[in-house]
């Protein structure tokens, strides 16, 4: 990808027992790492050798990490690499700075309308696409800035998008409520809507005999929709390949979770639909999780219910602080001891799979990519103040009806001439 | 597999000359249409049936899906055979949630399939509509074209007979202001065929309003319309052409149109010209012009109600139109009442164009007596 890791140099300092939590400052108990697949009762022999991104890490999540509804939860201990937690490290990285770039770009006016930031929350769409493939689904709501990007859009493309131009992932026509990619099916406005929108994409799935699954996202506001309810039958009627995953940052814009619904129990929910509660800012957890709800789904058995615990430490979108229904130190206590990015620092660090010099210079070039990527989106043209371009996509090309009418008569346009109706 | 054919009945007559005299409203009548040497006639039911069953077996990607589609055989028979035909994966039954289905239909069109979803009525589109008009007509335009919508919504609009409020509004006009949708209204066998096909191939999303008490309706077609490629364009047509006044209307108001203009000329010597829309987005404006500058007098018949409806844009249409400086008179307007269906049949009378009724706006824009 676009960071370089540096990691000739480091040694491997691994501690064969779990570190424990009055040294760390976390408030949730921490994964325990062991390296090269031994135990973490046994001591691992330090060595002096480079460490290469195929490494094999064995990684075991704290037993907070899941809880099942008619279903065991996945195993605690599972396999990684070492670059897959790098890269899931640098992709988190990549998000906050987007997003905080949004943050100034709102503010500076070049983002107009709504703008609904994720930072907090990143650890969801990162965990999910390194579980995933491309021939999966995934399809959100408005809070959709961190997907698009994971999915594959450039953050240039994503934030051309926002300030309205060209060469955005929607050409201007979108806006950050609609950004679509390869794979990604938006990026919807309307709460709840996505939630059949993305049994239908399971639906296309099975239909075509894919091995693949519809990661369907919607948050705590939205799992009250009926639409919701009646996805989760269809989808359990017709064992469609659908993980639906909620998003719980415990707030539907003001609106705390215990005042929306009768039970905040999101996980079970589907109620003839298994369900696991994951710890939302742990992106180790959402991997594995996700990994299991994905092989579920491919294996025949149906939909699957995740609820992510997470929180946003942003306001609902840019018109709202977020300090009027929550106290800061709510918020603060959330960033300050469970973050996930710093949180998947600590595991880098203390799996020797990064130092600290070197994390911070992730940073740094995460910053300066984005950086640069902000530079390049800005510098993108809007489209064109033409009413060609306004009618444009209204159909497929091609396809049109033979005019659309602008504001007035006069401003009638006709397809097949290319040029007004009514004007000579 | 058995595959129940759709009936059709063959009539030869040649070289008669084929006239419409009167004719009552009895299930199976035939009306005429063209003069042909030899007339096959079908039903409406059936000219939907055939379609879909040509579109489904043309290419894989085409499904439908509905409430009672699959082994009901279709709540009013429209899907009749096409499970047996095409088995469980292609004729999807639904529960009762127009709101989920609908949106899990056009997830599905999103992904590339083209669903062909059945509403048993459009009176339940009205809890899908949020999907049918965010999820589906505004998505290719959000995506910079980028997010293909090809989706078909069709089912029963407007009045039955005796169903009351609930069951009886006409969807036409909420839905023909929608850009990004396509709105069609056939009347005959042949616009159910040709327009039906057209629908299904065409990459945009189609809401398709159908006439319940069409269904039966037998209409001759000519032999291009039985071809498994035949589709229409989105045009008006003239059914029956005329001198004096134009009548545009559209599905079932059609057949009122064409008993009216019967009327008009035997007992008035009024050559009324009938102009069957078929489509209400695009509305072919063209020929709602060409037809105005012939008669100079219009009269529009829909069964919406009379508020912000189809006719209200025709007048609209026109007077922005240098057709304006062609009429005679002001455009008349024929619509349903302005009130929630009622049941007893005398009020329900009145609730609906009918031949004298537009008779009656025919007369007043002639200064008839």
């Amino acid at each position: 990808m676009l960071l370089s890791a540096t990691r000739n140099s480091h040694k491997v300092a691994i501690p064969s027992t779990v570190r424990l939590m009055s040294t760390i400052n976390m408030r949730r108990s921490m994964a325990t790492a062991t390296s090269n697949g031994t135990s973490s009762s046994t001591k691992a022999t330090p060595s002096e050798d480079n460490i290469s991104g195929d490494d094999v890490v064995t990684i075991n999540l704290p037993k907070e990490s899941f809880e099942g509804y008619m279903v065991e939860p996945p195993s605690l201990s599972y396999k990684t690499t070492k670059g897959e937690l790098l890269q899931m490290y640098k992709d988190m990285v990549i998000i906050r700075r987007m997003e905080m770039a949004c943050d100034a770009l709102y503010k500076a006016k070049k983002i107009r309308g709504f703008c609904h930031l994720s930072v907090g929350q990143e650890a969801i769409a990162v965990g999910i696409e390194n579980a995933i493939t491309k021939m999966d689904s995934v399809i959100t709501s408005y809070r959709c800035h961190g997907f698009t990007y994971m999915r594959g859009a450039p953050v240039k493309s994503v934030l051309a998008e926002l300030m309205g131009r060209r060469a955005g992932v929607s050409h201007g026509k979108g806006g950050s409520m609609h950004l679509y990619t390869s794979g990604f099916y938006g990026g919807n406005g309307i709460v709840g809507g996505q939630v059949p929108l993305g049994t239908g994409l399971a639906f296309a799935h099975q239909y075509k005999n894919e091995d693949a699954c519809s990661f369907t996202l919607y948050g705590d506001g939205a799992s009250n929709q009926g639409q919701v309810f009646e996805s989760f039958n269809m989808a359990k009627l017709w064992n469609l390949p659908v993980v639906f995953c909620c998003e719980n940052n415990r707030y539907g814009m003001g609106t705390a979770a215990s005042r929306s619904s009768a039970t905040t129990e999101y996980y079970k929910r589907g109620q003839y639909i298994p369900g696991i509660k994951v710890n939302g800012m742990d992106v180790l957890s959402i991997y594995q999780a996700s990994k299991f709800a994905k092989d579920w789904c491919v294996s025949g058995k149906g939909p699957l219910l995740l609820e992510y615990e997470t929180y946003r430490y942003g306001g609902h979108s840019m018109s709202d602080p977020g300090t009027t229904y929550r106290t800061r130190e709510e918020i603060q206590n959330m960033r300050s001891k469970n973050d996930p990015i710093a949180g998947l620092k600590m595991h880098l660090i203390d799996l020797g799979i990064a130092t600290e010099a070197e994390v911070k210079a992730y940073d740094k070039s995460a910053r300066k990519h984005v950086d640069e990527q902000v530079e390049l989106a800005d510098a993108c043209a809007p489209p064109e103040a033409k009413l060609s371009i306004l009618f444009e996509d209204v159909y497929v090309k091609g396809s049109e009806t033979p005019t659309l009418r602008g504001r007035i008569s006069e401003d009638t346009w006709d397809f097949q001439k290319g040029g007004f109706a009514n004007r000579d | 597999m058995s595959f129940k054919v759709p009936f059709i009945k063959k009539v030869v007559q040649s070289g008669t000359t084929l006239t419409s005299p009167m004719r009552q409203s009895l299930p199976s009548r035939i009306i005429s249409c063209r003069m042909a040497s030899s007339k096959t006639t079908m039903t409406v039911r059936d000219a939907l049936n055939s379609a879909m069953a040509e579109e489904l077996d043309r290419d894989d990607d085409v499904f439908i899906i509905g409430e009672e589609v699959a082994q009901y055989n279709g709540a009013y028979k429209v899907t009749k055979g096409l499970l047996d035909r095409f088995g469980e994966r292609r004729v999807v039954d639904t529960p009762i949630t127009e709101y989920g289905f609908t949106g899990l239909a056009v997830g599905a069109a999103l992904k590339g399939l083209k669903p062909i979803v059945e509403f048993m009525s459009f009176n339940f589109s009205m809890q899908a509509m949020d999907h049918i008009v965010n999820s589906a007509a505004k998505t290719h335009y959000m995506s910079g074209g980028t997010q293909k919508c090809q989706i078909t919504f069709r089912g029963t609009n407007g009045s039955a007979v005796g169903v009351a409020a609930q069951h009886s509004q006409d969807y036409s006009a909420w839905y023909g202001s929608i850009p990004g949708l396509k709105v069609l209204v056939p009347y005959s066998a042949e616009d159910a065929r040709g327009l039906l096909k057209a629908a299904i191939r065409d990459p945009n999303p189609v809401v398709f309003l159908e006439n319940e008490l069409l269904y039966g309706e037998s209409f001759e077609v000519s032999e291009e319309a039985l071809s498994p490629d035949f589709t229409l364009p989105y045009k008006a047509k003239v059914e029956r052409e005329g001198k004096d006044v134009s009548i545009v209307t559209y599905t079932r108001n059609v057949q009122f149109s064409l008993e009216a203009a019967e009327i008009l000329e035997k007992e008035h010597g009024i050559s009324a010209e009938v102009i069957n829309l078929r489509s209400i987005r695009p509305l072919d404006v063209e020929a709602i012009i060409k037809t105005v500058k012939k008669t100079n007098h219009l009269v529009t018949v829909e069964s919406t109600f009379p508020s912000f409806g189809v006719g209200s844009e025709i007048v609209a249409q026109v007077m922005e139109s240098d057709a304006f400086d062609y009429l005679d008179a002001p455009v008349k307007r024929v619509t349903g009442a302005d009130v929630p269906t009622p049941y007893a049949k005398e009020l329900e009378d009145f609730a609906f164009p009918d031949a004298p009724t537009i008779v009656r706006a025919v007369k007043d824009i002639l200064s008839v007596e």
